[in-house]
């Protein structure tokens, strides 16, 4: 190598470059070449071996988990059953498509396209929009289930353009009689952001996959669930399919046998008819329910493909809250139908129930005058008189003898203002009002008034459908019956006699004579020889009289209609109760409780009944539910705010209007309530003798009942 | 000079006389590429394999073609053919710049050229033929690279316009090459290497384009972008390393057949391969290119004169280009690039260029077995 300016000095003469030098050089490079490329070869061998060798295991694995796709199948939903085995809620084999928000690569334009292919409603492609942009970019969206096969196919052959769409099949749930169960059951959806991340389970977020969002389906989702199988599938690069490598198959979750009567739960539903309002019916001797029906519902099947922004604009402004299970939280006064419950108290507190009270229309304690429903009086009144003509002064006189607090007990053993070991995601107990209650909730003394409103249901005494079920199975039974609603939990409360037999068929008897004699509520004998319904109205003022007399003005002024039956009374086999909010007075509700119980003993009699109704109200629940949806969205479908994005937050919003609502007559407890006529004593069954007898003390103007005085201390 | 001599004597050299050694390793190469192809086109030999092997015997008989060239012709030739693929690479620019838009090829009916590929071996011959003539005490002086630095900087530059800066680099690798054999001298070399690490941020800020500067970050830190740039490499080395020993088969590459591994016909055969072959695959292929280019230099090193040498030398030098950067981008030590494999890939341009390479060193070959075995120095 030759460095001209380090060869200064004595080397003066410079070499000749030659054509040999020339040559010479040429071949020591040539060879310095050669070997830089010979070791470039040895490197890449190297370098190959050490890939193929010493990390051919890694690169192996990442081959395959390149090449072989787990997906996973969620599980089929376990069933959940009616007493008799049938599905209330089941699977149904279907097509769905799914988004992925996160692996779309132009959303809106995706979602319009696919709008496009499956022709759906606008209303349903601004929703689809809306979650996608308010989901977290992990959860799968659902787009559309229950495809058929040509919209499915026509989609999946398109999938390379649609990055982010997950077309399937799969299961989804099924609810075969919508929205007569959509309380009872509840609903599924896929799982949120929230839920995910409390339980970051895979399985979670596979579209496809729903849990349970409400009721039953929420309650029994350990049990639901099942076990979620897997598929390994070869796919290509771009997501293809190959072919499928091996299965496991899915176990599906176990069924819940429920002790509903489906029939029944969806004859009930559809007899509220255009009410607003909920029938209970328990089987008296294991204390089955047999019927939780609460209307107007929605639609569980169409919940379970997300809530929809216009269906719940729709349910929201509907004044008779069709998201609020009101056999659960639906507090209502429980008006007359205490009055039963009442007399027990009277006789256990050594009340002689052939002992008379005359009532003049009224009654007076002190200076003050408490006013019975019947204005002109029901003369001479015994227990069961009073009972099955409902007189407000018989109770008013007996109960200021005894006081409030042995109601007050009597009321609780029948279960007003109790929890029940059931397996719903809430229920509200309601209120009974005692003066210890009174003092510590408003800071007040208890009065008089207190006393004579709590007797016949009213001031602040509050209890859910339920809970008149209950209290309407114990009285007839005698026995402390707790309700159940699955199969599987053992019937309770039988062992204890909680109430004497004798006072236990002195009532049922005035119970039967309020149906079966002179009572208030003759139109609701059973069309059936030979089998006697017991029962008794109640009339539930909201409001007092001088902003509404209950019957007619706005909807949610009117009085609540309440009945409490069991049937046949003197062998009681059913038991159960039907209240029906605003409906104007107990002629709302007995004819209701008449039809179910028909339908119970003689099915083909009950339906004809429904059928000729239903003609008049414009079809079956379902049916109008989707009409009304369908006019709705028509008008204002294009103006409808968004829907919470959380289901928890639904649910809690319809919660906390229930509990509002429930305090609506707080307003009016503080004052005696003027209680308003039952619903039709004059329609008592031609034969009745005892009719004459009421009219037959207007004589006596409101005098202080003997008993009245030492009633006074009750407080 | 005894070729002059030799020329009257010219007749076709029975078979036998043939580089075997050259031949035998090439056509194995030529036809498992076409294996390779069959199984990257879905075990078929529809696109890809046939295609393959009919553009390798049309540019063998092309090879043939130039093996047959006369040295004074050649020598006549050089320039004006040099120049004729500077006008073609001009042509490209136009053209271009007429359509909008890069182009890197001219379309002359059925056939696509691209000039660039055809530049690399006519720069190789310019150079050569440019040193054989320079007088031999003008090494060393500002004459001996300032023409050569002229010829090789005047396609780069266009080249580079098109933009394609991995084939410019080729060229630029052969006509560095037959300098340096040349005999400039070193100390040149070395400060031009210094020179040219201390202008690589410079470049890499200022010259490169986007996408350029992309595969150098990738090639640096593969992980930085597994779904963009870094995957082709990532997945290329999964191919390579899946395969193991063996491979998995001939036709049982999942990696290509699933369009995992990009390009799995192009750039990247040679993952192809691997995961099919595994690292016996691998080694013959790499033991078949270690015989070619061995043959090269051993052409290079018979040559009768300073011209064939230089000429030869380079050849091998830019055959040897396309090898080492694809092996190492694809086993992932150099940046992405599109420079295919040499008769394995699918692909005319490249294959037309290296059989253009092996015209010339058979050529060589022929020229050297003429003349008696150089024994007086020249």
């Amino acid at each position: 190598m030759k460095i001209p300016f380090l060869q200064r000095g004595p080397q003066k003469p410079v070499r000749m470059i030659s054509a040999s030098l020339l040559r010479s050089t040429f071949e020591r490079r040539a060879v310095l070449i050669g070997a830089v490329q010979g070791g470039i070869g040895v490197l890449l061998a190297l370098r190959l071996g050490y890939l193929s060798v010493a990390e051919n295991e890694k690169y192996r694995l990442e081959s395959e988990s390149n090449r072989v796709n787990l997906t996973l199948i969620p599980p089929r939903r376990g069933w959940i059953l009616d007493r008799d085995g049938a599905p209330l809620a089941s699977n149904r084999a279907d097509f769905r498509v799914d988004l992925i928000p996160e692996r779309l690569v132009d959303p809106q334009a995706t979602i319009d396209r696919l709008g496009e292919l499956l022709s759906l409603e606008p209303a349903r492609i601004a929703d689809i929009k809306d979650k996608v942009a308010t989901s977290r970019g992990f959860a799968p969206v659902e787009v559309a289930s229950g495809l058929r096969y040509e919209e499915f196919a026509a989609l999946s052959v398109r999938m390379p353009e649609f990055p982010g769409v997950v077309p399937q099949r799969g299961f989804s749930r099924l609810y075969p009689t919508a929205s007569s169960v959509g309380h009872l059951i509840g609903y599924v959806g896929p799982a949120s952001g929230e839920e995910y991340d409390k339980d970051p389970n895979p399985l979670l977020i596979t579209p496809g996959y729903k849990i349970g969002k409400d009721g039953l389906e929420k309650q029994f989702e350990k049990e639901l669930r099942g076990v979620p199988g897997a598929r390994r599938v070869e796919v290509t690069a771009g997501g293809r399919i190959v072919r499928d490598l091996d299965t496991r198959e899915d176990v599906q979750g176990q069924p819940v046998k429920l002790t509903i009567d489906g029939p029944l739960q969806d004859y009930a539903a559809r007899r509220i008819g255009l009410e607003s309002g909920s029938v209970v019916v328990m089987d008296c001797r294991t204390g089955d329910l047999l019927c939780m029906a609460s209307m107007p519902s929605f639609d569980p099947n169409s919940f379970s493909d997300g809530i929809g922004g216009v269906e719940y604009a729709m349910l929201r402004d509907d004044e008779r809250v069709p998201l609020r299970n009101k056999v659960l939280k639906g507090l209502y006064p429980p008006g007359s139908t205490v009055k039963p419950m009442v007399s027990m108290a009277l006789m256990q507190a050594g009340v002689d129930p052939e002992e008379t009270v005359n009532c003049g229309g009224g009654l007076r304690v002190g200076n003050r005058v408490f006013g019975c429903w019947n204005r002109r009086g029901h003369g001479s009144t015994n227990m069961a008189k009073a009972i099955y003509q409902s007189c407000d002064v018989y109770f008013y006189s007996m109960a200021q003898r005894i006081g409030m607090d042995p109601i007050a007990a009597m009321a609780r053993r029948y279960g007003m203002g109790q929890e029940f070991p059931l397996p719903v995601t809430s229920q509200f107990f309601g209120t009974v009002p005692d003066p210890a209650w009174k003092m510590k909730k408003w800071g007040r003394e208890w009065q008089t008034f207190d006393t004579v409103n709590a007797t016949i249901g009213q001031g602040y005494m509050l209890s859910s459908p339920l809970q008149l079920a209950v209290m309407a199975s114990r009285l007839a039974t005698g026995h402390h019956v707790m309700p159940r609603l699955t199969l599987d939990t053992k019937p309770k409360g039988f062992n204890d006699i909680d109430f004497p037999l004798d006072q236990v068929e002195y009532v049922r008897k005035a119970m039967s004579d309020v149906v079966n004699g002179p009572g208030t509520a003759g139109r609701a004998r059973l069309p059936i020889e030979g089998t006697l319904m017991a029962g008794k109205t109640g009339t539930a003022q909201v409001v007092s009289l001088s902003i509404s007399n209950g019957k007619s003005g706005p909807w949610k002024y009117r009085d609540h209609g309440l009945f409490i039956f069991f049937a046949p009374y003197d062998n009681p086999r059913y038991a159960g109760a039907v209240v029906i909010e605003h409906g104007g007075g107990s002629g709302a509700a007995y004819p209701i409780a008449r039809d179910v119980m028909t339908f119970l003993f003689d099915p083909a009699k009950g339906l004809e009944a429904l059928a000729a109704l239903e003609a008049g109200w414009g079809g079956t629940a379902q049916q109008r539910l989707e009409a009304r949806y369908a006019a709705y969205a028509a008008e204002r479908g294009a103006s409808v705010s968004r829907p919470p994005r959380r289901d928890e937050e639904i649910l809690d919003r319809v919660d906390a209007e229930a509990r509002r609502d429930a305090a609506q007559t707080d307003a009016i407890a503080n004052e005696a309530i003027a209680p308003r006529p039952e619903a039709n004593p004059s329609a008592i069954p031609p034969g009745a003798a005892a009719a004459p007898a009421a009219p037959a003390a207007p004589a006596a103007p409101p005098s202080p009942a003997p008993s009245a005085a030492p009633a006074e201390t009750a407080t | 000079m005894n070729t002059l001599a030799q020329r009257s004597g010219i007749v076709p050299e029975p078979i036998a006389r043939q580089p075997w050694e050259m031949l035998v390793p090439l056509v194995l190469l030529t036809c498992f590429g076409g294996l390779v192809l069959y199984s990257a086109g879905g075990g078929a030999m529809e696109p890809f394999a046939l295609s393959h092997f009919i553009r390798f015997g049309v540019f063998a008989v092309m090879t043939a073609i130039i093996a047959s060239l006369p040295r004074d012709a050649v020598q006549l030739l050089t320039y004006p053919a040099y120049l004729v693929v500077l006008l073609l690479l001009l042509a490209v620019e136009i053209v271009g710049q007429v359509g909008g838009g890069s182009q890197r090829w001219l379309e002359a009916g059925p056939i696509r050229i691209q000039p660039s590929e055809i530049m690399k071996p006519a720069v190789v011959l310019a150079m050569a033929r440019f040193y054989a003539t320079l007088p031999a005490g003008m090494i060393g002086s500002w004459r001996s690279v300032l023409p050569a630095g002229m010829l090789i900087a005047l396609p780069i530059g266009l080249v580079l316009m098109q933009p394609d800066l991995g084939t410019s680099v080729a060229i630029a690798f052969g006509g560095v090459v037959v300098m340096f054999l040349a005999g400039l001298p070193m100390w040149w070399f070395l400060s031009a290497m210094g020179a040219g690490i201390a202008a690589l941020p410079l470049i890499y800020f200022f010259a490169l384009h986007d996408y350029q500067r992309a595969r150098v970050t990738t090639f640096l830190d593969p992980e930085s972008d597994p779904l963009g740039a870094g995957y082709h490499i990532a997945q290329s080395k999964i191919a390579i390393g899946s395969g193991g020993i063996f491979g998995k088969g001939f036709n049982n590459g999942t990696q290509s057949h699933l369009d995992y591994l990009p390009e799995p016909h192009t750039d990247f055969v040679f993952a192809t391969m691997a995961e099919e072959w595994g690292l016996m695959g691998g080694l013959f292929v790499l033991g078949m290119y270690a015989l070619i280019l061995r043959w090269g230099w051993k052409v290079a090193a018979e040559a009768q004169d300073r011209f064939s040498a230089l000429l030869a030398a380079g050849a091998t030098a830019t055959i040897f280009f396309y090898i080492a950067i694809n092996l190492l981008m694809v086993m992932g030590m150099a940046p992405a690039k599109g420079i295919p494999l040499p008769w394995m890939s699918h692909g005319g341009s490249s294959m037309m260029t290296n059989m253009i390479c092996i015209g010339l060193l058979m050529m060589v070959n022929r020229w050297n077995r003429m003349a008696p075995r150089r024994g007086l120095a020249s």
